[in-house]
């Protein structure tokens, strides 16, 4: 096995990540402030179409990206503001939201079915990805290192800043936080919309790196593991790094041990296994004592100030 | 409704051939509804965007005579169920199945309403009101077999299935047979990925066979993006379903397109005129439903003579990739010398040939 081997096989391993490592990332900082937004694919997908059409009408991939994180926030509040100000029942609201973004998304791709994006080149120059070391570090687009970048980002922002302690107030008890005078609704409609840009962002990666086209839907339900991701992760950044790049990893291998002759076991196994993971997380954290690795204790509970 | 006796059969047909004489003045006015349910997306630039392809041809060849309708993105479970239901109330009287994965549900609604046709891809399962319908796809892999051997420098060839069912196992076979018979050396390496459609995926899938020594890579999924990676990488492959060059002019060596129209003008003409009968429809490329796009430049003039060879050969059924002797993969001799496969038996393979590495 050579070095070569393993740095292509790692650079597969970034690929597959990244994606479902952003989206995760946008709804940690969501499901922090208290709600759960099941809209993700949704957004993704108008993020994907809004990125790969105007990064092509406009010949600049970074106008794309721009775009999508706007799409992806944009949408997002849709759903805000039916469960924050109308204080729709999060669970449904989210869930029509990824449906609406399936076909929302379809609706202003008939155009742009069957184009090719530009290439979107890594924001380093092409000297330094010479060589497989280089390769490795300096060879990936954009994105990658975003990814990267934000998940440690948003980990020292929920721990060290005085504005993520007031987010995870707010998650926590959002009627406490209220009474102290921080403004939980204004608070939560920056973190849906924070999350709504990042999703758009991760359905950009799809359609402007991972296969520069668009196709309907073909984000392929990682919004949904980026979803389950979140809980393996017990609300944590690092965590969530780990676990998404362990997911990586598993998948990647499950494709090498395939190519190379073995099924380590039945495909369907593989398929399911973050949601199996996630729904173990959860048996886990429920059955411990303390708060320590727990959801946001207002998760998904409405808010209604003068309710 | 349970019973369906060989003396209803015969009643409800000979009433069926008299419909047209009797009814069909009072009729004409009606156009005929069609409907389709698809697996993906119309937009997939694939499978589903070939057979979306073949119902807008028969929008325009029939006209105004002709309504059709589409659902996509159903499944392939038990979910097609109603859909399938609801398309037979709302009047449509032919109902095309476009997926391996709705062959009993199709047969259970078929039961349920005598009156409509369906008719289902790449089955095996006929009713009185059923007809199968496929395409002779092996034929064209047996074209993309025979580049791939003379492209492939590595003796190493990839393939990218979906799922283990047999119209993707006589795709891997086929491919494989005309590559060994260019080359006997030749390898398979095969990797399913449990979906028609998902980038990301096939791009990871496309890169582990690159990696592993592939220097050709055939896709039996839907996407371009196996074929966007290979130009990245500097390999070749094959695109899927419908000519993909533009996706990558460099890596596509050539494409197996998928021809749906004439089919579905053919039947919808054949339920205008009353001529229409439970049938099995296997077509390829000397029907013209399997068709070889242009070959790119970058191919050598004696390897697309070799592969024109090939098509010449189906066109005038001189040639056939799965004539033996064929062994599988654990050197058993499947099809003695001077045999080859029926059509039947092709239907239901579920072994590899020698030389394919699966898991």
């Amino acid at each position: 096995m050579t070095l070569t081997f393993l740095i292509d096989a790692l650079i597969t391993v970034i690929g597959i990540t990244t994606p479902i490592l952003l989206a995760a990332s946008g709804v940690l900082v969501v499901e922090k402030s208290g709600v759960i937004n099941l809209g993700v694919e949704g957004m993704m997908l108008v993020g994907a179409i809004t990125g790969f059409a105007v990064g092509f009408e406009f010949s600049d991939p970074w106008i794309g990206v721009g775009a999508a994180a706007v799409a992806g926030a944009a949408t997002s509040m849709i759903f805000a503001v039916l469960v924050l100000s109308l204080g729709t029942n999060q669970v449904a609201t989210g869930l029509a939201l990824t449906i609406f973004g399936i076909g929302l998304s379809s609706l202003i791709g008939t155009n742009y079915t069957g184009f090719a994006a530009l290439p979107f080149d890594p924001p380093f120059p092409d000297y330094l990805a010479q060589d497989p070391i280089g390769r490795v570090i300096f060879g990936h687009s954009a994105f990658v290192y975003f990814a990267l970048i934000l998940v440690f980002a948003i980990g020292w922002f929920l721990s060290h800043t005085r504005a993520g302690l007031v987010l995870r107030a707010v998650g926590e008890n959002d009627f406490s936080a209220h009474s102290i005078g921080y403004p939980v609704i204004a608070i939560r409609y920056a973190a849906i919309a924070f999350g709504g840009a990042i999703a758009g962002i991760a359905g950009a990666n799809f359609s402007m790196v991972i296969t520069p086209l668009w196709a309907e839907q073909m984000t392929a339900g990682r919004g949904w593991i980026a979803l389950a991701l979140v809980v393996f992760s017990g609300w944590r950044a690092g965590r969530l790094l780990a676990g998404a790049y362990f997911f990586g990893v598993l998948m990647t291998l499950e494709l090498y041990a395939k190519a190379s002759g073995y099924a380590i076991m039945p495909s369907q196994f593989w398929a399911a296994m973050p949601y199996i993971i996630a729904v173990a997380v959860l048996a886990f954290i429920s059955a411990r004592d303390g708060r320590s690795g727990k959801e946001p204790a207002c998760l998904g509970k409405p808010f209604l100030p003068n309710g | 409704m349970g019973n369906f006796t060989r003396r209803d059969f015969v009643k409800a047909a000979a009433a069926a051939s008299a419909l047209p004489i009797l009814g069909r003045p009072a009729f004409a006015a009606d156009p005929l509804k069609v409907a389709f349910i698809f697996l993906g997306p119309v937009g997939d630039y694939g499978w589903t965007w070939a057979h979306n392809k073949g119902r807008l041809e028969l929008e325009k060849a029939l006209g105004d005579k002709v309504k059709t309708t589409y659902v996509e993105n159903v499944k392939e479970d038990a979910s097609a169920v109603p859909i399938l239901r609801d398309l037979a109330r709302q009047g449509n009287k032919l109902i095309f199945a476009t997926s391996f994965g709705y062959m009993d549900q199709v047969l259970e609604v078929a039961k349920e309403f005598p009156d409509v046709k369906f008719e289902h891809c790449t089955g095996f399962k006929r009713a009185p009101n059923v007809t199968t319908y496929n395409s002779r796809f092996h034929e064209g892999r047996a074209v993309t077999g025979t580049i791939a051997g003379h492209m492939s420098k590595s003796g190493v060839i990839g393939y990218l299935g979906s799922f283990k069912i047999p119209e993707v196992v006589m795709g891997v076979n086929a491919f494989t047979l005309a590559a060994q018979a260019v080359n006997p050396k030749i390898q398979t390496k095969l990797v399913m990925i449990d979906s028609w459609f998902d980038p990301a995926k096939e791009t990871a899938a496309t890169q582990t066979l690159a990696n592993l020594g592939c220097d050709v890579i055939a896709t039996h999924t839907d996407s371009p993006a196996p074929l966007q990676f290979c130009q990245q990488k500097g390999i070749y492959g094959f695109g899927q379903g419908a000519d993909m060059s533009k996706f990558a002019p460099k890596a596509h060596l050539t494409a197996i397109e998928d021809i749906w129209g004439p089919h579905y003008i053919a039947r919808a003409k054949a339920m205008l005129d009353g001529s229409w009968k439970s049938e099995d429809f296997w077509e390829g490329i000397k029907e013209g439903d399997v068709k070889i796009s242009p070959y790119n430049p970058i191919v050598p003039k004696n390897v697309q003579e070799a592969a024109d060879k090939i098509i010449d050969g189906y066109m005038k059924g001189t040639y056939d990739v799965f004539k033996g002797p064929i062994f599988d993969q654990s050197g058993a001799e499947k099809v003695p010398a001077g045999k080859a496969m029926s059509l039947g038996e092709l239907a239901t393979i579920d072994w590899y040939v020698k030389g394919v590495q699966s898991a």
